[in-house]
């Protein structure tokens, strides 16, 4: 048996998984006060009378770290930046406890000038002086040579509680993003170690050996052991959950567009071919754009509670929400009271979601059932054209070589997948207003626990080689050897996929989960005057976002409620 | 949170799979350590700059500007369409407005490409600000256009398919023919009889520096782009004047290029050359682009810059004062002089020979204008390779009047198709480009 788990904004969502359907699901209030609290009640509720050995996994999505960004609740945390010249990196100023130093490291990673011992010396006491227990170091071109990094981290290592640096967060190269990265992952650090000892200690007290996974915002897991490391990879795994969720119900062959409609904001999502499309390089969160790995996904401010409003002859949904529908008991028409009216929904006061819209039916000089039928249409338009929004913006991403700009892919989904409250009444309407063939997803109201339960594990590895330095070096893995001249892209593929496997074990896969794959090789013959001076190598590979195998042939019949007895 | 005050739109292709040969300056390579830089500064992430895949241009687009022996297949590659291409969607982004500047980071470049192309000279093969400039004036109707032309290398193809359009300002600096390829772009090149005064060389001496390039700028470049009124200026960035640069011997910097930009305030610039690939082209184009988009640059230098060590001399100074107070007599009685070139002739003609280094090819031209008084006049150009490839072109311009066009298509019906291997004509006024 297995468990998901999803801590949202309201509810948390558990599900208890067993060979081929579900056994129970449960949802409990979350207390944004207490997340811990809400993790633990789920768990008691789903695991009652289970013997704890017949559980093999738990995976837990929360939004402990991503309130703590979006509420500014981050502890104080330090920030030592190595720039060297181009753009002025005050620009990309964390807090008050951020300071630039001497030092420069260039493109090809060769040092052009040192960092200045005496200097960190004076900005570490500064640091402390100023209560910071955990800093993040970050250098300019510091994939393609930590040595400055790791050198400030040597100096100040004994000061501070946690030392972050900023070439173990990500392979990519882009400087401010991986000032916010380190930034945030030491800045979530203290709330993240806070849970990880709790839900330590609880599991102890209750005598429970359950192997404990964390969902990344990347729709991948992780060992609670080795979100310790990259606490940030769990910020905004919320809506990876309900994505993963979807997954088993996508055609294998096409590629789907995924509506996750709520009651402020629909959240959409690209599958190819059952493999949800990765953001191309980060999160944005909270004022940082980062290099944290997510899936890539476009929230629009329109559900079913969004306020309507007419102006003029126009309807307009959203982008505000005052609270649930007036067939709820809420304040203003919305386009719920809209499916009132028409009938289609029932279980509310129908009575009070007419007189939400009769008002707006007066101003158009439209029936009861035509206003209806325009604000659920407008409903519909809006989030076609915010997906059409997303599917050209894919497209238009640019691309480096001749190959791919003739060759170059195009996303043209032919199906949609909608989970949500009103997923139903959606469906319906989107299957006419489109050519697309529109599914439910089963089980929509528990899809992001079923998606946290099933989730594999992902990786990203990435490895540089300059052959005229004569390195090789994978960064995150703070793995750097000495290479010869015949060092090639070969090499450092075979290299690249054994650190994969590392890491991936490292991070509690298990090796059937191991469905490795190259997503970047590049290498470049480095010519100085008329001779061939070297290689640049660049290869990237990875273990995509996808659901644990022996869950994955039998996923569709999972969402079958087969309830135990409680 | 950077935020750019000039919106400025970049289309970065660095054909990572595309090149003359193995270890051609125009390599694989050549854009690498740019695209490093560029994207490790987190360029593409600031509020103000927007990244656009390039357009690929047309046959279409080709055939308003060059005249190709013996067609567009023999002598243009895909990499060519998509460099002209991103020039093309840059000025499409800045003639409806979405962005205020744009810089085209292409290659293969195209600033050695002339009017006739039989192959690939100066690593160029086709034109891809004339291709870029043909089409803002066919979609977008833009007159007046004005290109600097900032490559080491004088921008003799550019020269050549703009030397009769007087709407046409082109404006190169660059270093002395005598010391350079292409050899050309002396002083006393000004233009066409019916164009005179269009065409500005400013040739620098070897070792010129910051001070130097800034000089002629700010006193001869600026003040002849505020007289003549563009309605848009493109910046051919070429970056080998750089101090590091291996085939050229000047001595600017990327902030100089920066501060160049900066003051030149160009609408869109396209990169040409510059093949010190690690050593300056990461900086230079880092100093441009941020400099387009008006952000603060006084941070960007190279690793190696002492700006004390690449000092021009007091005789450099000099001289270059000297050359730009005689740019300035040029331009200020281009009229007069123009006159004194037309001399009542009722055809002009004029005769050269053109080598392509990088395809080997020696081609010699004959040109005939029609020196009119209405209009720039019809040209035909009679062009015959060492080979024996022989072609006759006629190019009725784009604002040509009844009588030129008239005769643009007599001279094109009369050629003898016996004569030579392709007869073309190339009709702007109707868009019309027929081959027999």
């Amino acid at each position: 048996m297995i468990i998901g788990l999803d801590v949202g904004g309201t509810h948390t969502d558990v599900v208890l998984i067993g060979k081929d359907c579900i056994l129970r699901q449960v949802k409990v209030p979350t207390d944004p006060h207490n997340l811990l609290e809400s993790v633990w009640a789920g768990l008691e509720a789903v695991t009652k009378d289970v013997p704890p050995q017949d559980i093999r996994r738990a995976v837990l999505s929360t939004t402990l770290t991503t309130n703590a960004i979006a509420e500014k609740k981050l502890v104080p945390t330090g920030m030592i930046v190595v720039s060297g010249p181009g753009v002025d990196p005050e620009c990309f100023r964390t807090s008050e406890h951020y300071y630039c130093v001497a030092g420069s490291i260039d493109h090809r990673g060769r040092e052009i000038q040192p960092v200045d011992r005496m200097e960190i010396e004076a900005v570490a006491s500064k640091l402390r002086a100023e209560g910071v227990r955990q800093v993040g170091v970050v250098g300019k071109f510091s994939i393609r040579n930590p040595e400055h990094e790791i050198q400030i981290k040597e100096i100040i290592s004994e000061s501070f509680d946690h030392v972050f640096l900023g070439h173990r967060i990500s392979g990519n190269l882009n400087f401010p993003r991986r000032i916010a990265t380190t930034y945030l992952n030491a800045a979530v650090y203290p709330i993240h170690k806070r849970f990880f000892d709790a839900v330590k200690e609880s599991l102890k007290k209750k005598g429970l050996s359950i192997p404990i996974y964390i969902l990344k915002a990347d729709g991948g897991t992780m060992s609670l052991d080795a979100s310790l490391d990259s606490p940030g990879q769990t910020i905004l795994s919320g809506p990876a959950a309900s994505v993963m969720g979807s997954l088993p119900f996508a055609a294998e062959s096409e590629e789907t567009l995924v509506l996750d409609i709520g009651g402020t904001t629909t959240d959409m999502a690209i599958l190819l071919r059952q493999v949800p499309l990765l953001d191309p390089v980060g999160i944005d969160l909270g004022g940082f754009k980062t290099l944290i790995r997510a899936l890539r996904t476009h929230s629009v401010p329109v559900g079913g509670d969004s306020v309507v409003r007419v102006s003029g002859e126009r309807i307009t949904i959203g982008p505000d929400r005052q609270g649930p529908a007036m067939a709820y008991g809420g304040p203003a028409p919305t386009p719920t009271d809209a499916l009132f009216v028409l009938g289609k929904a029932t279980n509310g006061d129908v009575e009070s979601a007419r007189r939400g819209l009769q008002e707006l039916a007066a101003k158009l000089g439209l029936s009861l059932e035509e206003t209806a039928t325009r604000i659920f249409d407008e409903a519909c338009y809006l989030i076609l054209n915010e997906a059409a929004k997303m599917i050209s913006d894919i497209n238009s991403k640019p691309v480096y070589t001749v190959h791919e700009l003739l060759e170059g892919y195009q996303v043209r989904p032919k199906e949609i997948l909608v989970l949500g409250g009103p997923a139903p009444f959606f469906a319906f309407r989107l299957a006419v207003l489109t050519d697309f063939e529109v599914h439910v997803v089963p089980q929509w109201s528990v899809a992001n626990a079923i998606g946290a339960a099933l989730a594999r594990n992902t990786c990203e590895v990435s490895v540089f080689s300059d052959t005229e330095r004569g390195i090789v070096i994978a960064p995150e893995e703070g793995f750097s050897q000495p290479v010869k001249r015949d060092f090639d892209k070969k090499s450092a593929l075979e290299l690249a996929f054994k650190l994969l496997r590392q890491k991936c074990l490292a991070e509690g896969a298990c090796e059937c989960e191991i469905e490795t794959e190259v997503l970047e090789e590049m290498q470049f013959n480095m010519v100085r005057g008329f001779h061939t001076a070297g290689r640049n190598i660049r290869v990237k590979v990875q273990v995509k976002p996808g659901l644990i195998p022996e869950y994955k042939d039998i996923a569709q019949t999972l969402f079958n409620y087969c309830p135990l007895p409680s | 949170m950077l935020k750019a005050p000039i919106k400025t739109g970049l289309v970065f292709f660095p054909a990572f799979d595309w090149a003359i040969s193995a270890t051609h300056p125009e390599r694989e390579e050549r854009l690498l350590y740019t695209q490093d830089q560029v994207f490790e500064e987190g360029i593409l992430d600031i509020d103000g700059i927007v990244e656009f895949k390039p357009d690929l241009a047309t046959i279409q687009d080709v055939r308003r500007v060059h005249f190709c022996a013996p067609d567009e297949a023999s002598v243009i590659t895909e990499s060519h369409y998509i460099s002209a291409g991103g020039a093309k969607k840059i000025c499409s982004e800045v003639m409806q407005k979405r962005i205020s500047r744009g810089f085209a980071l292409v290659r293969p470049p195209g600033h050695h490409a002339m009017r006739v192309v039989h192959g690939c000279r100066g690593f160029c093969n086709i034109n891809i600000e004339a291709i870029m400039v043909e089409f803002m004036r066919e979609a977008y109707g833009i007159d007046r256009v004005a290109i600097v032309d900032t490559d080491c290398h004088h921008g003799d193809g550019t020269q050549d398919i703009y030397w009769h359009d007087p709407d046409t300002l082109f404006i190169s600096l660059h270093q002395d023919g005598r010391t350079l390829y292409p050899g050309t772009g002396f002083q006393h090149e000004l233009g066409g009889p019916t164009a005179y005064g269009a065409t500005v060389n400013i040739p620098l001496p070897p070792r010129t520096s910051e001070e130097g390039f800034l000089f002629a700028l700010e006193h001869a470049i600026l003040p002849i782009l505020e007289e003549f009124k563009p309605d848009i200026i493109v910046n051919s960035a070429g970056q080998d004047n750089h101090y590091t640069d291996p085939i050229t011997s000047m001595n600017f910097s990327a902030r100089g290029y920066a501060q160049l930009t900066h003051l030149l305030k160009p609408d869109i610039a396209v990169l040409e050359g510059g093949y010190a690939i690690e050593g300056a082209l990461p900086y230079t184009n880092l100093g441009i682009i941020m400099a387009l988009a008006g952000l603060d640059f006084s941070k960007v230098k190279e690793p190696d810059y002492q700006p004390e060590k690449i000092r021009q001399s007091k005789d450099t100074s000099r001289y270059i004062e000297k050359t730009v107070a005689q740019t300035m007599e040029y331009w200020q009685n281009r009229t007069q002089l123009g006159e004194r070139v037309r001399g009542g002739k009722k055809l002009a003609e004029r005769e050269h020979s053109i080598f392509y280094d990088t395809d080997n090819i020696l081609e010699t031209q004959r040109e005939t204008l029609r020196v009119c008084s209405d209009c720039c006049g019809v040209l035909a150009i009679d062009s015959k390779t060492d080979s024996g490839y022989h072609i006759y072109a006629v190019h009725i311009p784009r604002k040509a009047c009844k009588a030129c066009q008239e005769l643009g298509y007599e001279w094109y019906d009369t050629a003898d198709a016996a004569d030579f291997n392709r007869v073309f004509l190339q009709d702007r006024t109707h868009n019309q480009y027929l081959v027999k």
